[in-house]
């Protein structure tokens, strides 16, 4: 894989180890454990996929997922939760997330989602060409 | 049922299952970071079929990583389960630091996720009231909930037991917004009803920046509801 990907998690045990996990198989992998700097990340890089823990300090997943909407309409954003209700999983892709899923996550899953965001990317990518 | 009881019953329930819930979703955290141990370790096996030698410090740090998490789940088990015994005795004599470090420990993620720190400062010698026991939490959690919301900017909630001689308290301190919460809506129906079960009485002072809450030392036999819902 060799999709740029920005993790957010504010338990910084976790962010370390998949990131690695990830850069193993040739993620470009970023990381950081508060949403207020995925925010600033997200403005300043352009990412295939975001990874964000619903349940954050100071801001939780809906909150961030509109902030995050709302400065790159195209970014992809898959939340992960430790609890995952249907109205949860309804609301989040009300708001534009790609996907939710479920912690403690299969690895294989998600980077199985994050290639599915970049294809998602891509075509939004190009169709937005065509508009222009 | 009275309309009382019914509150006390209905609030009870709400704060157990958002106390439980909130249990879960640390359990949860920690099986996902175990998770990804895991899955590192079944990483470096694939990587050693494949013929790259594994440091042994890194395995070594992956057991330590993983005894870290199980010691956490531990503690996180330990305060459930004094949490769920919690309901074992309608009256029950406690020592109300042990009572307020426990709601202290489980209330931890919501201040949290209000970016508030909770500074517990509990008093040296043990504070002893009979009293019920899980109710005396839930109250102790609603006053902290306003508490919060109103720490202001310096976004620190100080929580003291005090004993004199003639009063058992605990006070909410350094709650720098308290001036401007809306202090029409505290104590609620909810808070007022587990007040007079626990005879206490909630004191909202803007000016010293503080909510004292303040405790009989012994409730048997001075409040019709002091059995419920437990016999």
């Amino acid at each position: 894989m060799s999709e740029k990907v920005l993790i957010v998690d504010d338990e910084k045990d976790f962010l370390d180890i998949m990131a690695e996990r990830m850069r193993a198989r040739g993620a470009d992998v970023s990381t950081t454990t508060s949403a207020e700097d995925a925010l600033k990340m997200v403005e300043e890089e352009s990412y295939d996929a975001v990874i964000m823990d619903f349940m954050m300090p100071a801001m939780n997943g809906f909150k961030a997922l509109k902030l995050l909407k709302g400065k790159k309409p195209d970014v992809q954003i898959i939340l992960l939760t430790g609890n995952v209700a249907k109205e949860m999983i309804i609301e989040a892709k009300k708001l534009g997330a790609l996907d939710v899923i479920a912690k403690p996550a299969d690895l294989k899953v998600l980077i199985e989602k994050i290639k599915n965001a970049k294809a998602q990317k891509t075509i939004r990518g190009k169709k937005s060409l065509r508009r222009k | 049922m009275d309309d009382k009881l019914e509150t006390i019953g209905e609030t009870g329930l709400q704060f157990f299952g958002k106390m439980t819930a909130s249990i879960s979703h640390e359990i949860k955290n920690v099986l996902a970071i175990i998770n990804e141990n895991a899955g590192l370790l079944e990483d470096f096996t694939r990587m050693a079929d494949g013929g790259v030698a594994i440091e042994p410090e890194r395995l070594k740090a992956l057991a330590q990583a993983v005894m870290k998490q199980i010691s956490r789940a531990d503690t996180i088990v330990k305060n459930m389960n004094r949490f769920a015994h919690s309901t074992d005795e309608s009256l029950k004599t406690v020592d109300l630091n042990d009572t307020l470090e426990l709601v202290v420990v489980l209330s931890n993620r919501f201040a949290s996720m209000r970016s508030v720190t909770l500074e517990p400062k509990l008093q040296q010698s043990p504070v002893k009231i009979k009293t019920s026991l899980f109710f005396l939490m839930n109250l102790i959690w609603l006053c902290l909930d306003f508490a919060i919301d109103a720490a202001g900017d310096g976004k620190i909630v100080e929580l003291a037991t005090q004993k004199t001689d003639t009063e058992t308290q605990i006070c909410f301190r350094r709650l720098g917004g308290l001036a401007q919460a809306p202090l029409d809506t505290f104590p609620t129906e909810r808070e007022q009803s587990l007040l007079g079960l626990l005879k206490a009485e909630v004191i909202v002072s803007p000016e010293n920046n503080e909510i004292v809450l303040k405790l009989a030392g012994d409730i048997e036999g001075i409040n019709k509801y002091n059995s419920f819902p437990f016999t």
